[in-house]
């Protein structure tokens, strides 16, 4: 095993140690009750974050592209989540839970999965900037689409209309427009999100030390390189993009199937900008740290609410300061020094640790 | 006359989205940065005018000064301390600096003034509506006023970035950062002034967007930071006459949109021709086509 290969492997089950040990002390804490209601509550958007970030670290830190639009396809896979199990209770009559929930996010993800190669064709032609905001226009778009969708149940019949409410008397709505989505039903677990974080974190780990994931990072170091080396710029662009847009999607479903409603404003530009964040902090292409990022960031501001009204105001101060301390050189030079001796003594001396 | 009705409320938004897209435009093009925090330098400005009518009982020429005096300041400010420690920094790094600079001049503006919305006065702008066509065709004096900053502003700026020696400058700067500092020019002096004509712009776009919708709160500045920002790449980022080109566009597409199509679907609208724009065009309408050296 060459030292590389065995390099991943460790980080590999890092991740994977990180991440179970995570579930089983909360779900020793929640059998012996010690856990707090706030967190609790919290525990099932955490997954969701978790599968965001990760899934956007994988656009943007592993493909290098700036995606700023990853809420729109939460939104896809919330608002199809919702419709699917709204449909598959109120019209065929389904009760068992789980496999109501298993199918709305198997729905939720191959939705936005199809959103995702909708807008990847035109979106993966562009570059930098100009891509960054044509996401941020898409996810907009899928916006203000859901808010003029409306769709309903009416006996076992589905109701779809368009611009302007239309349906029948009687008819059971499942999407309302701006009013989104309601009466849901809580349906999801959180070891549904549990399993959830898990297959992206196999699907991500697997894609980035494949072949594949080697053609991705290729594109992002050189495309004009990749490409004469005969590396398909464009189907690996879209590879990574619509996984991303799968994973978001499902999170997407288990997030919207949390909560009693789900509205379209819940999915705009700031959302995405907050995975975002999580996804810069926590390291570009580095999975544990989207994980650990996203978990700590979601659980702050309820750390922070004794601050209240200051809380975001922290939160902005230290993105900033995090940012300056990070990547001014000359403050870089001066913590790196510092840190040297304490780096030194984890590494034995040998090598100057990554 | 509802057609030229709907044109004259669109170019009016477009001039409104043109001075703030050139904010934008113009820090793109010398720094090489999505100046986020741009929309809400815009919310701040439209408050500082809100606080010195409405407090101070100061006159409206008053108001607009003390507006674009805070906001210069606070432009330079920003950027001395958050992005100037970045300027090597890759840029996603710049980006999300700048997120958090937005959210934190919207958390300092929720502080300060609360989240309850407040009403614009429309003392601001005291010039009587024109009628024309025996009152078929109204028009505000806001409106009037909108459309002629921006011919001022638009014309001031291509003069300056043309004529005056730091206009020069600040063309150098965007065009070769290293070659500019060799020829002499102070680079981040340059910087901080294409920061502070920004920002002031941003005090008369806020004004501007108050007056002729006058519902000021935190979040004012954010959609039609968005928007203006659309704007400027719609135009071509780093060009003035596309941000210029771009917002009017922008302003007109987004009200005809609303009026003949769908007012629901008004912004999505915007954002599609955006995309189609892009598709075939892809530095935007005036934007100079990069070539790709190996």
């Amino acid at each position: 095993m060459t030292k590389a290969k065995r390099k991943r492997l460790i980080y590999n089950i890092v991740t994977f140690a990180v991440v179970i040990g995570a579930y089983i002390i909360m779900q020793t804490m929640i059998a012996n009750g010690s856990i707090t209601r706030a967190l609790k509550g919290q525990l099932i958007p955490i997954c969701c974050w978790i599968v965001m970030a990760v899934s956007l670290n994988l656009v943007i830190g592993i493909s290098g592209e700036l995606s700023l639009g990853h809420a729109g396809f939460m939104s896809v896979g919330a608002f199809t989540g919702a419709v699917v199990s709204g449909y598959l209770l109120h019209a065929l009559g389904m009760e068992n839970e789980g496999l109501r929930l298993f199918i709305s996010v198997t729905a939720g993800g191959i939705t936005a999965g199809i959103a995702g190669v909708i807008i990847g064709v035109p979106v993966l032609r562009l570059r930098g900037d100009y891509l960054a905001i044509v996401t941020l226009a898409f996810g907009e778009i899928i916006r203000n689409i859901v808010n003029v969708t409306y769709i309903g149940v009416n006996g076992s019949d589905l109701i779809f209309s368009f611009l302007n409410k239309n349906a029948p008397e009687g008819t059971r709505m499942l999407v309302d427009g701006a009013s989104g989505a309601v009466k849901v039903g809580k349906i999801s677990t959180f070891t549904a999100g549990f399993i959830l974080v898990m297959i992206t974190l196999v699907v991500v780990l697997n894609l980035v030390n494949s072949r594949s994931g080697r053609a991705i990072k290729a594109i992002r170091d050189n495309r004009i390189a990749a490409e004469s080396m005969g590396v398909p710029v464009t189907k690996y662009k879209m590879m990574a993009f619509v996984t991303a847009a799968v994973l978001a999607g499902m999170a997407g479903a288990i997030y919207g199937l949390n909560s009693s409603t789900v509205v379209p404003g819940q999915f705009t530009f700031n959302q995405s900008i907050n995975v975002l964040v999580f996804v810069v902090l926590g390291g570009l292409g580095n999975v544990l740290g989207s994980v650990i990022s996203a978990t700590l960031l979601t659980v702050l501001p309820e750390v922070l609410r004794a601050f209240a009204d200051y809380r975001m105001l922290v939160y902005a101060v230290v993105l900033i300061l995090v940012m300056i301390f990070t990547n001014n050189p000359a403050i870089r030079a001066l913590t790196d020094r510092m840190l040297a001796p304490v780096k030194r003594l984890f590494t034995g001396g040998k090598e100057e640790a990554a | 006359m509802i057609f030229l009705d709907k044109l004259i409320t669109g170019i009016s938004l477009g001039s409104i989205y043109a001075i703030i897209a050139l904010g934008y435009t113009m820090v793109y093009g010398i720094a090489k940065m999505l100046n986020f925090a741009h929309g809400d330098v815009i919310m701040m400005g439209a408050y500082i005018a809100f606080c010195t009518l409405q407090y101070l009982n100061l006159p409206p020429v008053m108001a607009l000064i003390v507006a674009m005096a805070a906001c210069t300041v606070m432009g330079v400010v920003i950027e001395g301390l958050a992005y100037r420690p970045l300027r090597q920094a890759a840029s996603l790094a710049v980006l999300i600096t700048a997120i958090g600079m937005s959210y934190l001049l919207q958390n300092l503006a929720l502080m300060i003034w609360g989240a309850n919305p407040k009403s614009f006065p429309g003392t601001m702008i005291s010039i009587p509506t024109l009628s024309l066509f025996g009152g078929q065709l109204k028009i505000t004096g806001a409106t009037l006023v909108t459309i002629l900053a921006n011919v001022v502003i638009m014309v001031g700026l291509t003069l300056f970035t043309s004529r005056a020696k730091t206009g020069k400058a600040m063309r150098c700067v965007s065009e070769d950062r290293g070659a500019a500092s060799l020829m002499g020019i102070n680079v981040n002096r340059t910087i901080s002034i294409t920061f502070a004509i920004g920002s002031a712009l941003a005090a008369v776009a806020g004004i501007l967007l108050c007056s002729s919708y006058p519902t000021l709160q935190p979040t004012t500045g954010s959609m039609p930071g968005i928007k203006a920002f659309t704007a400027a790449v719609f135009g071509g980022i780093g060009s003035i006459p596309g941000a210029m080109l771009g917002g009017l566009l922008l302003g007109i597409i987004e009200i005809f949109g609303k009026a003949y199509i769908s007012t629901e679907l008004g912004d999505a609208i915007v954002f599609a021709v955006l995309i189609v724009v892009l598709l075939v065009r892809p530095s935007g309408l005036l934007g100079k086509p990069v070539r790709e050296k190996v």
